[in-house]
């Protein structure tokens, strides 16, 4: 204790530099930790934290019982795992192409074009979302009247939604992600490059034996790393596209979406934290376990 | 032989053009279809729906828009101040915690690292988080809980320690021997050598202000206060109104364009990033190929 004292004496500045970010981590981060209280009492207002009656684990068996929590997670996790693997090899494809074309002024204006969803909010995605699928006056619904055949009603069926998330999803991370594996193309040396041409490789065997393999590493920990979130929902883009139409919930709930319709919409804060608990909970333990895993494998690429 | 490997390179880049070319479309489409859609008359959205091509091409639209700016002249107003302040703020507290993190001779900086990375790993979700915000701190409706709680991230103080930790130690040894305090040091040595970090963070927290409307959403109520996204938001799910001079000076059975009007506030929300795009994706690709992969 005094060496901290005097350790404290010594680097006052260096303490007072980081002091602003410290409070505000143990504000908005460590102090709403005791409120996972929350998700062992039946919450009321006037109560607060330590007022309303407690009720142990009645929230998690309730969310248990009524299936609730298994279908979340079963929607949180294979929308992950669509995200992933689908965003993934088709930001690899995008890479290996652009790294191979020759012509400049495409790779860079098509580069440009495939990044721009990146910057715009999942507002505009919703806008998009609306102009296209909406049933009185959307694109797809224009065209199909205009053909002549029967318009589609979107909002009444759930199965187009996945894959409307799921392509959504895919759009917006694609020029990011071809950002990333690009850089990693770019730093295999030229040398592996040009031994395989003269000893007759061609542009498939090329990319088969020296591109591929060296993106494997990048892949397995991008793949990894996004694992450990896989409980994580995309808030903004479920609810930007989904939004509060319950006939649409059976296969676009997601965790994240279900807490906060506790808050915000059925006021049940004990299960809407229960269900937030368990989220941090179990996604804590994943990372833990994806960290072992790449310590065990790769030990430059832990995360800790 | 050689003929061989001229067919297969072919082939490659006839199948590597037009899948990189779908995939822009892809990517373009949308904002064609809102752009088409806001030059579209309301009568013929209403009649036909939607359409890639308006066959009226109509300025209505945007007359509506305009013609009673205040409204969305006052989201801006929000939504840019919150914006510059917030990223000022942010990278002015982010970069001093990443030069104390980064200075190898402070005993506490593997502890106090791990503190701020443990936010990361695990959280009090987010009703804990928002009734902090609203009960204990009172921030309902107040412009502190747009401004304050998304300024400082875990993973932007990381990278910006990653970064610094590539200037050489030698330059803060010599300027403490040279009796330089520990702020002077940060001001006027490592801030000015850490411009491609800063600029990277400065335009992820400032793409994430510009484009939040979850905070407005769940904190704001006054309709005045809303910033730019949101009000959006609210126009597209009908919930908000625009203002325009067209509703107000006529009687009230009157029906403003509604399904243009939409696609055009859109246009006028989002136009400002497309503009500011060349530049925002230039440092933004220099910035993540030098430290986001791993820093």
């Amino acid at each position: 204790m005094s060496g901290f004292i005097a350790e404290l004496r010594k680097n006052k500045i260096l303490f007072l530099m980081i002091a602003p970010v410290l409070v505000f981590f143990v504000v908005f981060s460590y102090f709403p930790m005791v409120g996972v209280y929350y998700a062992f009492t039946n919450y009321n207002f006037d109560g607060g934290l330590f007022g309303s009656p407690f009720v142990g684990m009645q929230n998690f068996k309730f969310l248990y019982e009524s299936g609730a929590l298994f279908s979340l997670t079963k929607n949180t996790v294979l929308y992950n795992l669509a995200f992933i693997f689908i965003g993934n090899l088709l930001q690899i494809v995008c890479a290996i192409f652009l790294s191979e074309l020759t012509g400049k002024w495409f790779k860079k204006t098509t580069q440009s074009i495939m990044f721009l969803p990146f910057f715009i909010s999942f507002v505009l995605v919703g806008a998009f979302v609306f102009n296209l699928f909406n049933t009185e006056t959307g694109v797809i619904n224009a065209l199909l009247k205009q053909l002549g055949m029967h318009t589609y009603d979107f909002y009444m069926n759930t199965e187009p939604w996945k894959y409307i998330i799921v392509f959504f999803n895919v759009w917006k991370g694609l020029g990011y992600g071809t950002v990333i594996y690009l850089a990693a193309i770019m730093s295999i040396s030229d040398e592996y490059h040009e031994a395989a041409k003269i000893d007759g490789a061609n542009i498939f065997h090329r990319i088969r034996y020296i591109t591929i393999p060296m993106l494997v590493p990048t892949f397995i920990l991008l793949i990894l790393l996004s694992l450990g979130g896989i409980l994580k929902g995309q808030f903004d883009l479920f609810y930007q596209i989904i939004g509060s139409n319950g006939m649409l919930y059976e296969t676009t709930d997601i965790i994240d979406t279900y807490v906060y319709r506790s808050l915000a919409v059925n006021f049940d804060i004990g299960m809407g934290t229960a269900a937030g608990l368990y989220q941090s909970f179990f996604g804590f333990v994943l990372i833990m376990s994806v960290n072992w895993i790449i310590k065990k494998t790769r030990e430059d690429y832990a995360l800790f | 032989m050689k003929i061989r490997t001229e067919r297969s390179t072919l082939l490659f880049n006839i199948v590597g053009y037009v899948v990189i070319s779908i995939l822009s479309l892809l990517c373009l489409l949308p904002f064609w279809l809102i752009i088409s859609g806001s030059f579209s008359s309301e009568a013929e959205i209403v009649r036909d729906g939607f359409k890639i091509f308006p066959s009226e091409f109509t300025f209505s639209a945007y007359q509506s828009v305009f013609s009673n700016p205040q409204q969305i002249f006052k989201a801006y107003l929000v939504s840019i101040s919150l914006t510059a302040v917030g990223t000022l703020l942010g990278l002015f507290f982010i970069s001093m915690a990443g030069y104390v993190l980064s200075r190898k001779d402070f005993k506490y900086r593997n502890s106090l690292a791990f503190f701020i990375y443990f936010t990361t790993l695990f959280s009090g979700g987010m009703i804990p988080w928002y009734i902090l915000i609203v009960k204990y701190l009172d921030w309902k409706d107040s412009y502190l809980a747009l401004l304050v709680p998304m300024m400082i991230g875990a993973w932007n103080i990381i990278l910006m320690k990653n970064f610094m930790k590539s200037i050489p130690e030698s330059i803060v040894e010599s300027a403490k021997i040279d009796g330089a305090g520990e702020f002077t040091i940060y001001s006027k040595l490592v801030l000015p050598l850490s411009t491609p970090g800063l600029a990277t963070i400065g335009l992820f927290l400032g793409l994430a202000y510009w484009n939040d409307w979850f905070s407005a959403n769940i904190f704001i109520t006054t309709e005045a206060k809303y910033p730019l996204q949101f009000l959006l938001y609210k126009i597209l799910a009908s919930a908000a109104v625009l203002k325009t001079s067209v509703a107000a000076n006529l009687s009230a059975d009157f029906k403003p364009p509604t399904e243009s009007l939409k696609m055009a506030v859109a246009i006028v929300v989002t136009g400002p990033i497309i503009f500011l795009y060349p530049f925002l994706q230039r440092y933004f690709v220099k910035g993540l190929t030098i430290g986001a992969v791993k820093g």
